[in-house]
């Protein structure tokens, strides 16, 4: 489904991914982890397309497509959906709306009808069950005075209505107590299938209790320096970072 | 100061053609009141870029075009004006409305109904004819002609516009509408719409007045708006503007409170070649309060200016302030924010915000604030902020398949609808809201269609 190979990308002057190289396939999720600092943010938002990273070499395949020759919009349309570790405040736009107007434009693009109000409702009505929010919540500002449980579960929320072939979660488990982390983790275990596949980032192995993972892969200085199974994540908490850090090193 | 008489000579000789045909008639105080408008208006002439006030406005193309007052077009222009009223004006269903065609009273297009008792909204023509003690009391004491030619300008033709009493303790639930409709297709047509709203102690209403024009012709609107609220009185006070591409417009608006008095005004300028608001408010009560709102959308090579000052005179007053603009085109925009805190307005409140989106490179917008303080114990803020569209915003939009012309649409809307949700009107602001749907081209995504 999606093929990274050589990604190298960086912001201003700064070179940040120093050769990626990743294999995701239908169904599969992996997880991301490294310290802070380590590329794993800049990974997710290349991925989506956003513009002030520039991609200065490698390339990536997503479902046979050259994905880093499409807007984020059209990427977006493809089906790859990004979980922002910090959703954006947009006053004076309700869920609803923004929610709205993104899914026929995803629709539109699939060939599909655009859903008219009562059919959206219906629909956003069914999804939001999944991450336990409160209904008003949606007709509210777009995340404006929301809570951090509150932001991110409102992007699971996005995420179930915009059905997305590759999931990517940014650090979906930052800023969450336990039971918000619960809660949102729980959205994303019951959006699993085995034609979606998600890659879920974060710097705690806490969330991978919740969300197992078939493969994990440690970034370090933009390079995954590490790929394992899920026992990786419990040898990483027993251990830290820095082992795994003065091997790579050891390597060099 | 040098005067170009070129352009004030015309309304020179029209005030003395005026008075000479039995126009200006009236009560003997309002001849003396003309006659000291139209000695103003000689003196200070047009304002120049060289006055301060003046500095980012020139009003040299208004100046140099010879207006004529009256009725226009004969009988097509009632049609026409119903028409545009319909077309623009977001008030063709309303309860309540007196309508203006070029400044004179239209009774076919006007209908009241179901106001409280002693209330009064009527034409000031019909009014001054019964030489009234309110407006003796009330008429020109608080604007000051003395300063502004515009003003001036109004005061000596001051003939028709409307006249809204609330007497004391009365309520009134339905919104009264002020329509003002100028024609451009029958030749330059200048109006001087005079408003009188006196809210009597703890009164309440709300009070909508909407400019429109008709036609691609220039014309002149040169209204004055007048407001006093008595004690405990709440007054809400809505400015839509609708002129034509040719249409000019200059407005002032001049409210006095009392004690305890509540007072807020929206101002939302959506079209006019040169629209030039000047909104004077003076917290002249003790715990007296007012909140000013504007939107402005200027687009081609549209004028907008926004010149507010609020006096705070007596303690424990409170003011808000809220003016967003977006600009495009090559589209100029002003905004100047006067804040005055006189020596004994102790513990007064006072909050400026104005917020600009410049999406073209040749739009261009001025803004200044300008706190004057002179009391010790006071709470005063101001900010004002000049920008882009946010990117983080557009890349989060674009993000969840929102194509990037919408996200910027959307965002734009999401500006101005700030200001818009603070219209209290129900159907106004969902018609507003509608408009500003279709304006930024989401118009599929319209909910109150």
């Amino acid at each position: 489904m999606l093929e990274i190979k050589n990604l190298r990308a960086q912001v201003g002057e700064k070179e940040i991914l120093r050769g990626i190289d990743l294999r995701v396939g239908a169904g599969e999720i992996h997880a991301i982890m490294g310290p802070n600092g380590s590329g794993k943010s800049t990974l997710a938002h290349v991925l989506a397309g956003r513009e002030n990273y520039q991609v200065t070499g490698g390339e990536v395949t997503y479902g046979g497509k050259d994905l880093l020759a499409m807007s984020p919009e059209a990427r977006a349309r493809e089906g790859i959906f990004l979980a922002f570790q910090y959703p954006v405040e947009i006053p004076g736009i309700s869920t609803t709306y923004f929610l709205k107007a993104a899914v026929n434009a995803v629709r539109k693009h699939r060939g599909l009808e655009e859903l008219d109000a009562m059919e959206f409702l219906a629909l956003i009505k069914e999804r939001i069950k999944l991450v336990e929010m409160e209904e008003n919540l949606i007709n509210r500002p777009l995340n404006e005075g929301f809570s951090g449980g509150e932001k991110k579960r409102n992007e699971i929320l996005q995420m179930a209505v915009l059905d997305p072939k590759l999931a990517i979660l940014d650090e979906t488990d930052s800023g969450l107590d336990i039971d918000a982390l619960r809660i949102v983790a729980n959205g994303v275990n019951a959006l699993r299938r085995k034609d979606r596949a998600m890659i879920v980032i974060t710097h705690y192995q806490r969330l991978l209790n919740y969300i197992v993972p078939d493969f994990i892969h440690v970034l370090h200085q933009g390079r995954i320096i590490r790929s394992g199974t899920k026992e990786l994540a419990l040898e990483l908490e027993v251990k830290g970072y820095d082992w795994i850090k003065s091997e790579a090193s050891a390597l060099q | 100061m040098m005067l170009n008489r070129q352009e004030t000579e015309p309304y020179l000789s029209a005030f003395k053609h005026y008075q000479e045909n039995g126009g200006g008639s009236g009560p003997g105080w309002l001849r003396k009141l003309r006659e000291a408008g139209i000695a103003s208006f000689e003196k200070l002439g047009f304002p120049t870029t060289r006055n301060e006030d003046w500095k980012y406005t020139s009003v040299s193309p208004l100046a140099a075009t010879v207006f004529e007052r009256g009725e226009h077009g004969g009988n097509d222009t009632k049609a026409v004006a119903a028409d545009a009223i319909r077309a623009l004006s977001f008030a063709d269903s309303a309860y309540n409305r007196l309508v203006f065609v070029n400044g004179l009273a239209s009774p076919e297009l006007s209908g009241l109904h179901g106001l409280p008792a002693g209330a009064r909204v009527e034409s000031l023509a019909n009014a001054l004819q019964r030489d009234d003690d309110v407006l003796h009391a009330h008429l020109s004491r608080y604007v000051r002609y003395q300063e502004h030619s515009f003003v001036a300008l109004n005061t000596a033709f001051i003939e028709d516009g409307a006249l809204v009493l609330i007497p004391k303790g009365a309520v009134v639930e339905e919104p009264i509408y002020l329509v003002f409709v100028s024609t451009g297709q029958y030749g330059p047509v200048v109006s001087h719409p005079r408003n009188l709203i006196v809210a009597g102690e703890g009164s309440q209403a709300r009070i909508v007045e909407i400019h429109i024009g008709a036609g691609s012709g220039p014309y002149f609107a040169n209204a004055v708006t007048e407001i006093f609220g008595g004690e405990g009185a709440s007054i809400d006070h809505y400015l839509l503007q609708r002129e034509g591409d040719a249409g000019f417009h200059i407005g002032t608006l001049e409210a006095q409170l009392s004690r305890q008095c509540n007072f807020s005004t929206n101002s939302i300028t959506l079209a006019g070649s040169l629209v030039r608001n000047d909104v004077h408010v003076v917290l002249n009560g003790e715990g007296s309060e007012c909140s000013l709102n504007g939107l402005y959308l200027v687009d081609g090579k549209q004028h907008v200016d926004n010149h507010t000052e609020i006096e705070h005179c007596m303690p424990r007053a409170k003011s808000q302030e809220l003016y967003k603009g977006i600009l495009s085109g090559s589209a100029r925009g002003v905004f100047n924010g006067k804040i005055l805190v006189h020596k004994d307005a102790q513990k007064s409140d006072a909050r400026q915000t104005n917020k600009n989106l410049v999406l073209s490179e040749n739009a261009v917008i001025n803004t200044k604030p300008q706190l004057e303080i002179h009391a010790d114990d006071v709470k005063c803020s101001h900010g004002s902020t000049v920008g882009q569209l946010d990117r983080d915003a557009l890349f989060y939009l674009r993000s969840r398949g929102i194509d990037s012309a919408e996200a910027q649409s959307l965002l734009c809307y999401a500006f101005a609808s700030e200001v818009v949700r603070r219209v209290k009107i129900a159907t106004m602001r969902a018609q507003l809201d509608d408009y500003l749907l279709m304006k930024f081209g989401s118009n599929r995504y319209a909910s109150h269609q």
